[in-house]
């Protein structure tokens, strides 16, 4: 994963819960390629076909609260998404993106500046996000969880430590 | 220095002299469950982690509820791979339809006081409630617990409920948490314990306090804790001698105390589509109503089927409006029918589902349509959660259901008791 990267954003509000993410209807389809095309499916059923690698989801508070599904976050990830930043994130759905391989940062500010299709730049090391001239501050990731997210997920990390 | 319920679990789990909130610590895990529509990713994740063999066959408890019964012919894929893993790693604990997990753990004993128990499904903080560390993750995670047995955790700092006094004839404990979660918010207690005391809390039944905990984590809680007591020891079938340290110490740290005298709540309902939109059931009078769902692992027990009973009895829904009722378990199912409940209700118009998740997940019997409103006293009423993403959900007590499916439209629950 490169450590700076760009993106463009498409913008979604507070609260925005694992049942808009994917709905149960669909969460016992045989895999996550075939659950993607719906991710968003309440809010903004046409949202999959239009994000293309790379684009940022900036969104408010609380983002991916409510369920336990992990394939909120992996269909995300399936969208190759760059990474979601949000002013927070519930704690299931924080956990399952780290262990998805999915980048998630946090910023109070940017939400309220930025709109949907504006370019937003990333940098890891320095743990800022840029948009035009302003630059924002990211909270940064404990290098072991940034290893994780690396490494792909809890996965590969776990096949590591069998020897697999 | 003392310590809080939660931390005192965790000590008791790990065996340490003091925890921190904010330390990250490994916890050995008592017992796990999985249910039916995660069972085949826990799997595949397991498989491809590079485990054989289950740490621990004995700790580990399958439910298959959310797709029970099937609805779909793909359904049996979940039930299929649940049962060859079962065979195949010696899990004797399969719950093939009694039931929705978070009933049947507690009421089957797999989880008792001081444990640390994890579960694949977000409510499996109803354990909180007869003293348990619990809480949900995702089927990584537990791919990773079946092969090792442990979780990191993160230790949570503590928000206080301390609730005092009598409940207003018609105040249930889901009014209770409901104006919780519209005090602090769908993001209020995120990452943090929550803890429920007080006189109120001590006079609420173990189903009552199974509804507060439930709904911990509709305000981002990790866990939702209740001091075991007797009933507690009771309903665990434990000697209360063994747990009698497990409270908070009265020097505890909390991060916040929270105070409500119980007498001073109402019925309250939470409207579409965000558990924190919460609204006094006065201020809704008369909004109409399409169908009411009373079940779930938040409210599908026997006192919660009473309740409904008891307001619909000798009486009939209204024209043009549906209810449905799950109740929670199949030892419950039984209880109630043998009770004369079922009767009384399918006498007034209800359409009973058998024991499972039901409607709650919008996944079998009863999911709506396009502009449809529907009344329900499970724990979400998130934006498409029944069917249709026009439709609209609002959650309230068994009693304001029933309430509201005899007249077709949102009612003060009490003018019927």
């Amino acid at each position: 994963m490169n450590r700076k990267f760009t993106g463009r954003v498409w913008k979604l509000g507070d609260d925005i819960d694992t049942d808009i993410i994917i709905p149960t209807q669909f969460l016992a389809l045989k895999s996550v390629e075939d659950m993607k095309r719906y991710a968003f499916y309440p809010l903004r059923p046409r949202l999959p076909e239009l994000i293309n690698p790379g684009d940022i989801i900036v969104a408010g508070k609380n983002f991916g609260c409510g369920s336990s599904r992990e394939q909120a976050p992996e269909i995300i990830a399936a969208l190759k998404v760059g990474c979601i930043i949000a002013k927070s994130y519930a704690r299931i759905f924080y956990r399952n993106a780290f262990n998805n391989g999915l980048l998630l940062l946090e910023n109070e500010e940017l939400y309220d500046c930025c709109g949907e299709g504006d370019e937003v730049s990333v940098n890891l090391e320095s743990s800022k996000v840029s948009l035009g001239k302003k630059a924002f501050k990211v909270s940064s990731i404990p290098r072991d969880l940034l290893k994780m997210v690396e490494a792909g997920g809890l996965v590969p990390f776990m096949r590591e430590r069998n020897g697999k | 220095m003392g310590y809080t319920l939660a931390e005192k679990i965790i000590m008791k789990n790990t065996g340490k002299k003091s925890v921190t909130p904010g330390e990250l610590l490994n916890v050995n895990v008592d017992r796990v469950m999985v249910h039916d529509i995660f069972a085949p990713f826990v799997v595949e994740k397991f498989k491809e982690m590079g485990f054989e063999k289950v740490w621990n066959p004995d700790k580990i408890v399958f439910v298959y509820d959310h797709l029970v019964p099937t609805s779909f012919i793909e359904d049996f894929r979940h039930h299929k791979i649940g049962d060859d893993f079962a065979r195949e790693q010696n899990i004797k604990a399969v719950h093939r339809s009694d039931g929705v997990c978070h009933q049947l753990m507690p009421e089957l004993r797999y989880v008792v006081p001081g444990q640390v128990v994890f579960g694949t499904d977000s409510h499996t903080t109803t354990y909180g409630a007869i003293g348990a560390f619990s809480t949900g993750i995702g089927y990584t995670e537990m791919a990773a617990i079946f092969g090792t047995g442990e979780l990191w955790i993160k230790v949570p700092p503590t928000l206080k409920f301390n609730i005092n006094g009598d409940l207003p004839k018609g105040v249930y404990a889901k009014d209770i948490i409901l104006r919780i979660l519209g005090d602090i918010g769908a993001d209020g207690a995120t990452y943090k314990a929550m803890e429920f005391s007080g006189s109120t809390i001590d006079g609420l039944s173990i189903s009552s306090r199974m509804t507060l905990s439930n709904m911990a984590v509709e305000a981002g809680a990790k866990v939702g804790v209740i001091a075991p007591d007797e009933k507690t020891f009771a309903f665990s079938g434990v000697d209360g001698k063994e747990y009698q340290d497990l409270k908070s110490d009265h020097d505890a740290k909390y991060e916040k105390i929270f105070t409500y005298d119980a007498s001073s709540l109402q019925p309250v309902v939470a409207c579409p589509s965000n558990v924190d939109n919460i609204s006094d059931v006065k201020a809704l009078y008369g909004t109409k109503i399409d169908q009411g769902f009373i079940g779930s692992c938040t409210n599908g027990r026997l006192e919660d089927l009473e309740i409904a009973a008891e307001i619909l009895k000798g009486r009939k829904i209204a024209p043009f409006t549906r209810l449905i009722v799950t109740p929670a378990s199949r030892s419950i199912y039984a209880e109630a029918a043998k009770k004369g409940i079922i009767g009384i209700l399918v006498e007034a118009g209800a359409i009973m589902n058998p024991p499972s998740c039901g409607l709650c997940c919008g996944r079998s019997g009863g999911i709506v349509s396009d502009g449809e409103k529907v009344i329900a006293t499970n724990n979400r009423n998130f934006l498409g959660r029944m069917g249709s993403p026009k439709s609209e959900i609002f959650l309230a007590s068994p009693a304001t259901v029933a309430a509201a499916v005899l007249e077709g439209k949102i009612v003060d629950p009490r003018k019927y008791l």
